[in-house]
């Protein structure tokens, strides 16, 4: 069971930052990007591809990184110069990654099995400090991603208070207004969106070396799951500050995976079910609050008209009494 | 400071929808004219603002703004000369944004956006003292979402965040059109002393005609993609509603009688 939440925790950190990505086409651009399917698959082969030719590791992940960038400024350019609809434009770049990621793999599947990866090599560094083999993995890898998730999140509320961030959260806003206050709406969609699929990229560089493999399939649905991690992470955390919605979405990528390793654990689930899994958590997560909201409203209703009820009684009754008095008087 | 020259638009031309929406239009403002333009619907007004802010592009003719030809000019470029309200008070703000990042947003109009940070506390400092001018105590509400803001704050805040650069040229399209007359008022008198303390070169569009004398030095009565009828300052003084409709009928007789509804 712990195994199961350690796990949980360390993949949802890696995908965490997958989830920022989706949160800036998402919600501050108001971009609904399906480029992520392709451009996750993109970051995991790059950076295969290159570890499985001796690249050292990190500067494969980082590289995946530039390759997610220009696959993300494609969608933008698609859909700015274009003027293609923006989902169409992401279906399109996804039909397209599908096949430069077969391309770059030059198969279907590249194993990563006894190669050097990053986790490897962090878990090295862990033997180093004195720690067994098992500790300085998980140790190593948790604390690690924590870092890691947590600098990508330092780096997208940095940037979305700079000039040029507050303009890509206008362009998502109001496009009409920024526009009027001499932004180029065109050039910050495509730098939202490439910054966007980076971040997806670098996810998915991380996710092929955490399973030891990069598969062409790996992306589908990887929208829904950075979705859901969005979307939970805001109905339980809360949105106020950009820095409190981050913190959120990250919050939500660690609960998406432990719930799902925890409903995996039911007898009759299997690991296939795990995209029914994931619909119908976000369906929950977009549906409950609003029947909550509704209920809350009616509940509101109902007190205040059974108050205006009793008031009208309790005035009635009083009146009633100032009659008899008015008559006594008399 | 601005000037049109020969503008002509067509929309759907060559189509049974063919519209005529401007023709041989000629103006010319110089440094601190405030412009009022009046005229029923469909008279071209707003296509007007539209080709002088870049939102759309002249068939004919061509538009100068502090000397320099800007026709084709796309509207993001040249938007850092030119300050604009729109009528619908959700139009000229960012609603999930603070009033502090919008007014960030507007500072950043006249220069390249960078990765300096938006809010500083200089800045936030100088924020506090624009928004006091406009007395509707926004100053101790910088952190506030601009969506909560009422109508009447948002028009106040998107006139502020129009005009404190200092723009070329300030548009304003029937901005006060959209609120109750108690906000309007407001607003008419806070887009008084704002041009006054700038001394900005304005031109507004209404659908009021008292409004449209109140304020400004000049004054054009558009129809028909025409401009028909131009009042220079002196005799603007003497204007009043009456006279101006009784203009009205005389240029273009009694058929637009009906119109007195409209534009009154």
């Amino acid at each position: 069971m712990l195994t199961a939440i350690t796990g949980a925790v360390e993949s949802g950190l890696i995908y965490a930052i997958m989830a920022l990505g989706v949160y800036l086409s998402f919600r501050v651009l108001d971009f609904p990007d399906l480029t992520v399917d392709g451009s996750f698959v993109t970051g995991a082969a790059v950076a295969a591809t290159l570890i499985v030719h001796g690249v050292n590791p990190f500067a494969a992940t980082c590289l995946a990184l530039f390759v997610g960038f220009a696959a993300g400024c494609m969608t933008g350019l698609l859909h700015t110069a274009g003027k293609v609809n923006p989902l169409l434009s992401g279906i399109l770049m996804m039909i397209a990654l599908y096949s430069i990621n077969l391309r770059i793999m030059g198969r279907s599947n590249v194993p990563l099995l006894n190669q050097k990866t990053v986790f490897t090599t962090i878990q090295e560094w862990g033997t180093k400090i004195g720690l067994d083999s098992a500790a300085a993995k998980t140790w190593g890898i948790l604390l690690s991603m924590t870092l890691l998730a947590l600098l990508f999140k330092w780096f997208t509320d940095w940037f979305l208070q700079t000039e040029m961030g507050l303009a890509i959260r206008a362009t998502g806003d109001n496009p009409r207004m920024i526009r009027s206050l001499s932004a180029n709406t065109h050039l910050l969609i495509v730098l939202g969106l490439g910054l966007s699929n980076a971040m997806v990229a670098f996810s998915g560089a991380l996710v092929a070396q955490y399973g030891a493999f990069a598969d062409v399939g790996m992306g589908i649905g990887m929208i829904i799951i950075g979705l859901a991690s969005v979307i939970i992470g805001e109905a339980v955390f809360g949105t106020k500050t950009i820095a409190r919605a981050t913190l959120s979405v990250i919050g939500g990528a660690i609960m998406y995976r432990i719930v799902v390793s925890l409903a995996l654990r039911v007898q009759f689930l299997e690991t296939g079910d795990v995209k029914l899994i994931t619909a119908c958590m976000v369906i929950l997560a977009l549906v409950v609050p609003q029947l909550v909201r509704q209920q809350q409203e009616k509940k509101r209703k109902e007190a205040k008209r059974r108050n205006q009820a009793q008031a009208a009684t309790a005035a009635a009754v009083g009146k009633g009494g100032a009659d008899v008095a008015v008559k006594r008087d008399l | 400071m601005l000037q049109l020259n020969g503008i002509y638009k067509v929309f759907h031309e060559g189509t049974p929808d063919e519209k005529i929406a401007l023709q041989n239009v000629h103006l010319s403002l110089q440094k601190g004219d405030f412009v009022t333009i009046i005229g029923s619907n469909g008279a071209g007004k707003s296509t007007l603002m539209n080709l002088i802010s870049g939102v759309l592009f002249p068939d004919e003719g061509t538009i100068w703004i502090d000397g320099q030809d800007v026709t084709m000019m796309p509207e993001y470029v040249r938007s850092r000369y030119i300050g604009r309200v729109f009528q619908d008070p959700m139009a000229g703000t960012a609603p999930n944004m603070t009033i502090e990042e919008n007014l960030a947003l507007a500072y950043a109009r006249n220069q390249t956006r960078t990765l300096r940070r938006g809010v500083t506390k200089k800045r936030r400092d100088e924020f506090r003292e624009l928004l006091a001018t406009l007395h509707l105590g926004l100053e101790d509400r910088l952190q506030a979402k601009v969506g909560l803001l009422s109508g009447g704050e948002r028009q106040a805040l998107s006139l502020l965040m129009a005009t404190f650069t200092e723009p070329s040229i300030l548009l304003l399209d029937e901005h006060t059109a959209a609120l109750d007359p108690a906000r309007a008022e407001l607003i008419t008198n806070l887009t008084k002393e704002i041009v006054e303390r700038y001394r900005l070169t304005t031109l507004m569009v209404t659908h009021n005609m008292q409004q449209a004398i109140d304020l400004g030095n000049r004054l054009i009565m558009m129809d028909k993609g025409q401009i028909i009828l131009e009042v220079d300052e002196k005799e603007k003084k003497r204007l009043t509603v009456e006279k101006l409709l009784a203009e009205f009928r005389r240029i273009r007789g009694e058929q637009l009688a009906s119109d007195r509804a409209i534009l009154s």
